[in-house]
């Protein structure tokens, strides 16, 4: 099997800040690709990147073979259908119900009757375990029901790639676990290629089949599971271990304290 | 030498935000043929619209009240007060209509449509709208954009008639005018090419600046929400001002040479 997305030595930058320097990943077909690293460093960048809705300064995107970069604004759209992102806030829409948010892209995109989308939105819905709230609100719904639920309408085109952003933020551990199976097992059940990016680290080492940890501009290391928990760089041991200080430093950079607060003189 | 690298970034800013708000403009304007989108612009006509109503004929009932108050008093200081039912009816259709129920709608309907799109962005909806291939201007933009347009012309036309028959209210009912006179003149004196024509064209004019305005500080609002709070300010104050300003330059165009 070949690979779903391939970026090849993108460069990205937002006003003078770079965020990416180089940076190359590959997503293969079928599997579950986990990509990590600190709060703020672009992870949800890299899923717009993918997406089209931003354009790498230098460097390729490109999703089943085709370049991402250099797509017409038609030919983008038409591609976007064959993949969905499931947004770190759920995104659902707040005027429509869980049922009209989960048949929403069936309505856009396909001519079928209300009955098919009615019965294809609640098998959707039973694979995430909402079928019993389809006439409820997103402002009725707890944080990890609207993911779920939004899980639901990504899915409902029968998607090629999903992205997950930030898919386990500020979950309760059963809400966890319930996604973190929901992952596995859509992207196996529906041949799924999935690309999750977090900082959950346990989480993630569970279910990924491959990871990437981003930091400091570039990849600082990839590799599975189980060469990622072995792996000598003083990096990726603070990142897996959750170490106060390290290479990553605890201080924003600042002049010295004594410097600044006495001139010196203590 | 900051000063002057300041200007010209504060007017570069500028200009690439007019770019930007011309782009969605068009993007908003040719996205009208969609069958899909009329329901999605009739639900958005209630809701800029119809949902407007209560404050533009209120607003309108009492500023015919006054006006013809404030009218009786000085024509009937030179036996005119005859003349009170064109006075209104021509203030109304030619100024007040179009301005007064323009800067209402700013405040009540596009504050609204500013909050709204810029949640929508702070929430994330536009962005999942993209990545679920829907166009959001498509979506989004062009129906809040087009029921604009529609109402705020009827709107007007509501405001002014409303306007029109407080001022009877109060000129013929309570102050004692002629009922004749003041329909008779104001049927002789209303010209329908010069005063309302031109009246329905102010108001479209002030409808597509305002809902413009509001879409566009929506659609580009810095999405937390001091950005939200800021842009609904905005959509306000800029769209009263660019309401006001050419209010005086079509009245200029439409009356002022003759």
């Amino acid at each position: 099997m070949g690979n779903l997305v391939e970026i090849d030595n993108i460069t990205f930058r937002r006003g003078e800040r770079v965020i990416y320097d180089g940076v190359s990943i590959v997503v293969p077909k079928g599997k579950i690709t986990a990509v990590m690293g600190p709060s703020g460093i672009g992870k949800t960048t890299l899923l717009k990147l993918i997406g089209g809705q931003l354009a790498p300064e230098m460097g390729d995107i490109r999703f089943d073979s085709d370049s991402i970069v250099s797509m017409s604004r038609s030919e983008l759209y038409k591609t976007r259908r064959r993949m969905s992102m499931l947004f770190q806030s759920g995104a659902l829409f707040t005027d429509m119900t869980v049922h009209d948010n989960v048949a929403f892209p069936l309505r856009e995109h396909t001519k079928l009757d209300e009955d098919i989308i009615s019965t294809i939105v609640a098998l959707k819905l039973q694979a995430v375990g909402l079928r019993g709230a389809a006439q409820m609100k997103p402002s009725e719904l707890s944080g990890g029901m609207a993911r779920r639920a939004a899980l639901a309408r990504s899915i409902s085109l029968d998607p090629d790639l999903i992205m997950y952003d930030e898919p386990f933020a500020g979950q309760d551990p059963i809400s966890m676990g319930v996604l973190v199976k929901l992952i596995r097992e859509l992207n196996d059940a529906l041949d799924l290629t999935s690309i999750v990016v977090t900082h959950d680290v346990t989480e993630v080492l569970t279910i990924a089949d491959y990871i990437y940890i981003l930091a400091d501009k570039r990849i600082i290391g990839q590799g599975t599971a189980d060469e990622i928990k072995n792996s000598d760089s003083a990096l990726v041991q603070q990142f897996l271990k959750g170490e106060a200080d390290g290479p990553v430093p605890f201080h924003y950079p600042a002049a010295d304290l004594n410097e600044s607060l006495f001139g010196g003189k203590a | 030498m900051n000063f002057f690298q300041q200007v010209g970034a504060n007017t570069l800013a500028r200009l690439t935000s007019i770019g930007r708000a011309a782009l969605m403009l068009f993007g908003a304007i040719f996205a009208m043929p969609s069958l899909k989108n009329i329901p999605l612009t009739i639900r958005q006509v209630y809701v800029v619209g119809v949902q407007s109503l209560l404050i533009i004929v209120v607003s309108g009932l009492f500023i015919g009240m006054v006006m013809a108050l404030q009218g009786y008093t000085i024509l009937v200081g030179y036996g005119a007060e005859g003349s009170l039912g064109p006075m209104v009816a021509l203030s109304l259709l030619r100024e007040l209509g179009p301005v007064v129920t323009a800067l209402l709608f700013a405040g009540r309907a596009g504050s609204a449509l500013t909050a709204e799109i810029g949640l929508m962005k702070a929430t994330e909806q536009l962005s999942s709208l993209e990545m679920m291939a829907v166009d959001p201007l498509r979506r989004v933009v062009a129906p809040r954009f087009w029921a604009g347009l529609f109402s705020m012309p009827a709107l007007a036309m509501i405001f002014s008639a409303v306007g029109i028959l407080g001022g009877h209210l109060v000129g013929v009912d309570w102050l004692g005018v002629d009922s004749g006179s003041y329909w008779s003149l104001m049927q002789s004196t209303v010209e329908l090419q010069k005063d309302v024509i031109n009246g329905v064209l102010k108001s479209l004019v002030f409808a597509l600046v305002v809902t413009w305005i509001a879409i566009f500080k929506g659609y580009d609002s810095v999405p937390t929400s001091e950005g939200i709070s800021k842009a609904t300010t905005e959509t306000v104050v800029f769209s009263s001002l660019a309401v006001l300003g050419l209010d005086f330059v079509l009245t200029a165009l439409m009356f002022g040479i003759e």
